[in-house]
């Protein structure tokens, strides 16, 4: 089992790098070139509402990616530092989100529904963002620790050499 | 190149038979939208209410940037106006049909398709 850890300041200028870093370890740990636009889209939203959650409660802390080569999937998990009091609903998740609504198996749609138009100007809620992983990953998991949420993520892949 | 020197957003814009076509190259993302948001605002408030937002050399797209489109469509709504996309890359494409925005945007396979449906509406 290989393991990439990145950790970066919660900037939204980084989540691009931590896109361009999954996106060669996927590539590195046998994700299929038809899955990696899904890893890169997934990644960077799962990066993005880490941002943002970062930003708002707690802006000197970075957040933490860990990518691993299971041997036959890659897994990538995004873990934030916000504060539990800051759960879902504080942080501007939508309140009806839990993890079983989040979590997904892939096969079929993603349970979501469209977005009305009202939605506010510029921004949709975090949640709309972890609605949108769990119709991109192959199996996705959201947990709240003691440290923060963390977004477990993954995709098949071919064995590699190492 | 270095990361830095990548070029993450383009934008640029013109009128095409009375109708303010917004070309964007780039990835639009957290960090960029806010540009494209600025941009859309600015047309609106230049009294531009009917808008082609030619999507064909992006490269990324977050729920932030679709965020940014929804606002703007709002926008246009207001003054009876309208917001077209073109777009004919799957990658991106995929994220409008996971989150039900296909219904809501009219999305065409170039600008002068795009032009020449709205055209018609009117």
């Amino acid at each position: 089992m290989a393991t990439v850890e990145v950790t970066f300041t919660p900037l939204p200028a980084h989540v691009r790098t931590a896109r361009l870093v999954a996106t060669a370890v996927a590539r590195r740990s046998g994700v299929a070139e038809t899955l990696l636009d899904e890893v890169r889209l997934a990644v960077g939203e799962a990066c993005s509402r880490a941002v943002e959650a970062h930003r708002r409660y707690c802006p000197a802390e970075p957040v933490r990616i860990e990518l691993t080569d299971l041997g036959g999937r890659f897994e990538v998990v995004v873990t934030d530092a916000a504060p539990p009091e800051a759960g879902p609903d504080a942080s501007g998740f939508a309140p009806a989100m839990d993890t079983a609504a989040v979590s997904a198996t892939n096969g079929g749609p993603a349970p979501f529904h469209p977005v009305p138009a009202e939605t506010r100007d510029g921004a949709f809620p975090a949640a709309f963002g972890l609605a949108v992983i769990s119709g991109l990953a192959d199996d996705v998991q959201v947990s709240s620790t003691e440290s923060g949420l963390s977004v477990r993520m993954s995709w098949p892949a071919s064995p590699t050499a190492g | 190149m270095a990361l830095e020197d990548f070029v993450e957003l383009k934008l640029g814009h013109h009128t095409q038979d009375g109708i303010e076509v917004v070309d964007v190259e780039g990835e639009i993302d957290v960090y960029t939208a806010p540009r494209l948001r600025e941009l859309l605002i600015d047309l609106v408030n230049k009294n531009n209410y009917n808008l082609v937002v030619n999507m064909e050399r992006v490269e990324f797209l977050d729920s932030t940037g679709l965020g940014v489109l929804v606002g703007g469509l709002k926008r246009v709504r207001a003054y009876d106006g309208s917001l077209d996309l073109v777009c004919t890359q799957e990658r991106i494409l995929k994220i409008f049909r996971i989150t039900g925005l296909t219904k809501v945007f009219g999305i065409h396979d170039t600008v002068d398709e795009a032009i020449a449906a709205r055209k018609a509406e009117k």
